[in-house]
């Protein structure tokens, strides 16, 4: 089912993971996922998975979720892996017609695909232990030296706060008008890829229309609640760099030293 | 920190209102009020009418005036371009610490009313002030949906953040209010609408009464001193009606906000201190509960629901029975039929 | 010919920490002709009962025909059959998206695959039986109708499927009285004139009682009452409390007089024949008063 679907939500919980800043927090995923493309032997690999399982391991979340939050993407992985396993020259393994396998396919694959988890699964967890409100508050931060570029560091962030808070009200709509549809005899799951497309107008066309009306309302709502731009506005929980944030920016620091040191000076 | 201290400045506002002569007829409803109906007006709090010396028919009423509707006409175009008169000269004056009911069906303008009482529209014709500010006035805006609270008909689409308490944080958050002031507001809140232990809860797992508390706690953070509510109950079930207007009540009773609760379902109108009826964009009638109730024909017509004793009782009377009027409760009914 | 419910079960979440078992073992039969109103507080599976009717949820356990065709079947008949259950969800305008009210009513006729007289046909009848004059309305657009208008549209396109059953969910959540009346005035219609059978969830209870000629109550998943609705709300008042549904305002009436000592019958279904019982109970009360 739809309401299946974990991404971009958030577990609460009192861990040290869930305590640090999310500025912090960003900071360290963006550092991390960098570091995962610097490695290239088996051994880096082991760094970062184990490094991975520590960090999910310290911020206590359920291990279901580390397939709930790869399961989504599968395909993309799948895909990425099939390209380099399939396009990349070199020691034929396998062949049939043009269509071959090669060594260095299968170990650029495995990469491809091993970084491709890591990178969801760690993002993920960026988002399953900071709530959606801290999330975007790290953001608007973060983009607040480009405000003089024009970049508008508080609207993304309140958009974002919303589209998080709207998914899975959205997800049990689609859910609800999808049901409705196929009262009345709608298919959604037969039919070439072209007429499935079509078969979708009668679902998307309400969930816009419900989407314009629900965008509509919440603006009067956010109105009548003195919003008026991020001028001037204060935060509940204002964000402050903790031991925590030092120790866990000191924890990626360190791995990622290592990783570039595993791969130019070893 | 930009705050603005609103409360301090308004204090000049307030006090008492200067009413007209136009004005005499709600003043002999209030003492109507007084005399005639003991037992309901033991339960608000005493007007007081004093003769003004200034001028012979002009008054003066100890009583706060929250909001102010006079002569007001909402005029807008629709999607074909021609004009829809949505409100057509309307007279309210809601005071303060009353819950005041505002009944009528779809269509009769009753919400149209309400939005301009927190600025969301603004009237064509007339005026609205809001604890004296003239909602017309850009400069009152912000200071007057500080103080005039709004709940919605659908509790979804007024939840802006994904956990509740942060939800509850947006409006003070929006007001510039010191971080350690919000928290102990958000707080104070979520525990006047009983739901602090869902403080870290995500809304969308939320009960419809419940979602419909986190938006009146939402509200109260502000520190309103009165609040509209726009149907708030249409969309729940009968236990979330119940959690929503027991929690509005209360607030009114123990809290002393003003509330202003747009609905049309009778047996939450009946629990106010006064109703508003409205039909076509016009105020029709205005009274306490029992006499808006007691014309039953008049509410049927309009077709809305009355409470079911009342409509008994005008059977009964139709069909030749001695019955005194103004019968509005099963107790009632009871009172007169079992002697 | 009737839908009947064998011992189903059905649970959300499955081994999930969300595990919430919304169904536990609910045997009933809808018979052709009745008029069922379904009673449960918000959470009671109500709503999950009434999606088994049309084959949207399949039971985790049990079995659900339709005149003795299991809806689980992969089969063109299951399919068929799932059509001849007519379902009207919560604020069915939602599902609204066709330029025009006739386009949106064909909807349902055109996926069953009729010609397309067949189809203008039904939607002409549908359209007639919802109140809305085809010539005026066939080809406006549904979204600059009133609330109320739209939802009999949305009602109208699944009167179109010509169903036998038609299960309704709170048809008239959200309406003032007067489009609730018109709702009701119509479900009725379609009951009585075109003999469909109706299953109606409903939290008024005053309509429930005006109109179901047999009531089920759902609570924690279980059907906990099953008869007609004047014998549930005059001698189950303890049950339906716990469950935490209302009693009809007419009988809380009428149990308040008879426990002030007033002899009236409690037997009543609206207040039409509250004024009578009260007009025979004081009639008696002269009488004895004159002895």
């Amino acid at each position: 089912m739809l309401s299946n679907i974990t991404i971009g939500q958030y577990f609460p919980g009192q861990s040290f993971i869930h305590k640090m800043d999310p500025r912090a927090k960003i900071l360290a995923t963006m550092i991390f996922i960098v570091a995962i493309f610097l490695a290239e032997t088996v051994a880096s690999y082991a760094v970062i998975a184990g490094f991975t399982i520590v960090t999910l391991a310290v911020s206590r979340l359920p291990w279901r979720l580390v397939w709930a939050s790869i399961k989504p993407l599968w395909i993309i992985i799948v895909f990425t892996m099939g390209i380099h396993v399939f396009t990349t020259p070199g020691t034929v393994l396998w062949q049939y017609g043009w269509l071959h396998i090669s060594e260095e396919g299968v170990r650029m694959g495995s990469m491809m695909a091993a970084r491709l988890v890591f990178l969801i699964v760690f993002s993920s967890l960026l988002t399953y232990t900071t709530s959606p409100i801290r999330l975007t508050d790290g953001i608007e931060h973060l983009l607040a030296p480009f405000k003089r570029f024009g970049v508008p560091a508080h609207e993304l962030a309140m958009m974002m706060t919303i589209a998080l808070r709207f998914i899975p009200t959205l997800l049990e709509e689609t859910d609800r008008i999808m049901k409705a549809q196929e009262s009345r005899g709608a298919d959604f799951t037969t039919g070439s890829i072209v007429k499935r497309a079509k078969h979708m107008i009668p679902l998307l066309v309400p969930l816009f229309i419900s989407a314009f009306r629900r965008a509509d309302e919440l603006a009067v709502a956010m109105e009548a609640r003195c919003y008026r731009g991020g001028e001037n506005r204060t935060r509940m929980k204002e964000l402050v760099i903790t031991g925590y944030d030092y120790i866990g920016m000191a924890c990626i620091i360190g791995v990622t030293l290592l990783l570039i040191v595993m791969r130019w000076f070893v | 920190m930009g705050k603005r201290d609103t409360k301090q400045r308004n204090i000049s506002h307030r006090g008492k209102k200067e009413v007209g002569c136009r004005e005499e007829q709600k003043i002999s409803y209030q003492e109507e009020k007084q005399t005639n109906y003991q037992e309901e007006a033991s339960n608000t709090k005493p007007i007081q009418t004093i003769k003004n010396s200034d001028s012979s028919c002009e008054y003066k009423i100890d009583k706060e005036v929250m909001i102010d509707v006079s002569h007001m006409s909402h005029v807008y175009t629709d999607e074909m371009g021609n004009p829809v008169h949505a409100l057509k000269d309307v007279d309210v004056t809601i005071y303060k610490g009353e819950f005041v009911a505002i009944i009528g069906t779809n269509g009769s303008g009753k919400s149209t009313l309400a939005k301009h009482f927190n600025v969301l529209l603004m009237p064509s014709e007339g005026t609205v002030k809001v604890l004296g500010m003239d909602t017309q006035d850009p400069a009152h805006i912000w200071d007057i949906r500080q103080h005039v609270g709004m709940v919605f008909q659908n509790p979804d689409n007024q939840i802006v953040a994904a956990v509740v308490e942060e939800d509850v944080a947006f409006g003070p958050e929006n007001l510039g209010i010191e971080p350690s002031e919000i928290r102990r507001r958000v707080d104070e809140a979520l525990k006047a609408v009983n739901m602090s232990q869902y403080a870290l809860h995500a809304p969308h797992l939320l009960s419809g009464g419940q979602k419909q508390r986190i938006a009146i706690a939402g509200v109260l953070a502000m520190k309103p001193d009165c609040i509209i509510l726009d149907e708030p109950t249409a969309m729940l079930d009968p236990r979330g009606r119940k959690e929503v207007l027991d929690t509005v009540r209360r607030l009114n009773k123990e809290e002393g906000i003003t509330v202003v609760y747009i609905t049309h379902f009778m047996e939450e109108a009946a629990v106010a201190d006064r109703i508003v009826v409205m039909k076509n964009g016009v105020k029709l009638q205005e009274g306490t509960p029992r006499q808006i109730f007691e014309q039953v024909d008049t509410l049927k017509q309009l077709g809305l629901d009355v409470p079911v004793a009342a409509e008994v009782a005008s059977e009964l009377i139709k069909r030749g029975h001695a019955l005194p009027k103004g019968i509005i409760t099963n107790e009632e009914l009871g009172d007169v039929l079992c002697r | 010919m009737s839908i009947v419910l064998d011992n189903i079960s059905y649970v959300y979440g499955a081994h999930t920490p969300y595990e919430k078992k919304a169904l536990d073992g609910v045997t009933l039969e809808i018979h052709e002709g009745e008029f069922l109103g379904i009673i449960g507080h918000t959470g009671s599976g109500k709503s999950t009962l009434v999606q088994h009717l049309n084959g949207l949820l399949h039971p985790a356990s049990g079995k659900v025909t339709v005149n003795d065709v299991d809806l689980a079947d992969k089969t063109e008949e299951a399919r068929n059959m799932r059509h001849t259950v007519g379902m009207v969800f919560q604020y069915p305008e939602h599902q609204l998206f066709e330029e025009t009210i006739a386009k949106d009513i064909a909807f349902g006729p055109r996926n069953l695959g009729l010609s397309g007289e067949e189809v203008d046909e039904r939607v002409r009848e549908a359209m007639k039986f919802v109140g809305l004059d085809y010539d005026t309305y066939a080809e406006r657009s549904p979204f600059h109708l009133s609330g109320g208008q739209m939802r009999r549209v949305a009602i109208a396109g699944v009167v179109a499927l010509n169903p036998s059953y038609l299960i309704l969910d709170e048809p008239s959540a959200g309406l003032d009285p007067f489009g609730r009346e018109e709702i009701f005035d119509e479900i009725i219609r379609l009951h009585k004139e075109k003999g469909i059978t109706v299953a109606l969830v409903s939290h008024n209870m005053e309509d429930i009682s005006r109109m179901a000629t047999r009531l089920i109550v759902l609570d924690g998943g279980h059907v906990i009452l099953d008869d007609e609705p004047l014998t549930i709300f005059m001698h189950h008042r303890e049950e339906l409390q716990k469950a935490g549904v209302d009693v009809p305002p007419v009988s809380v009436l009428m149990e308040t007089l008879k426990h002030r000592g007033l002899p009236v019958s409690t037997e009543v279904r609206n207040v039409d024949d509250a004024v009578m019982a009260i007009e025979k109970a004081l009639k008696e009360q002269e009488v004895h008063h004159a002895e």
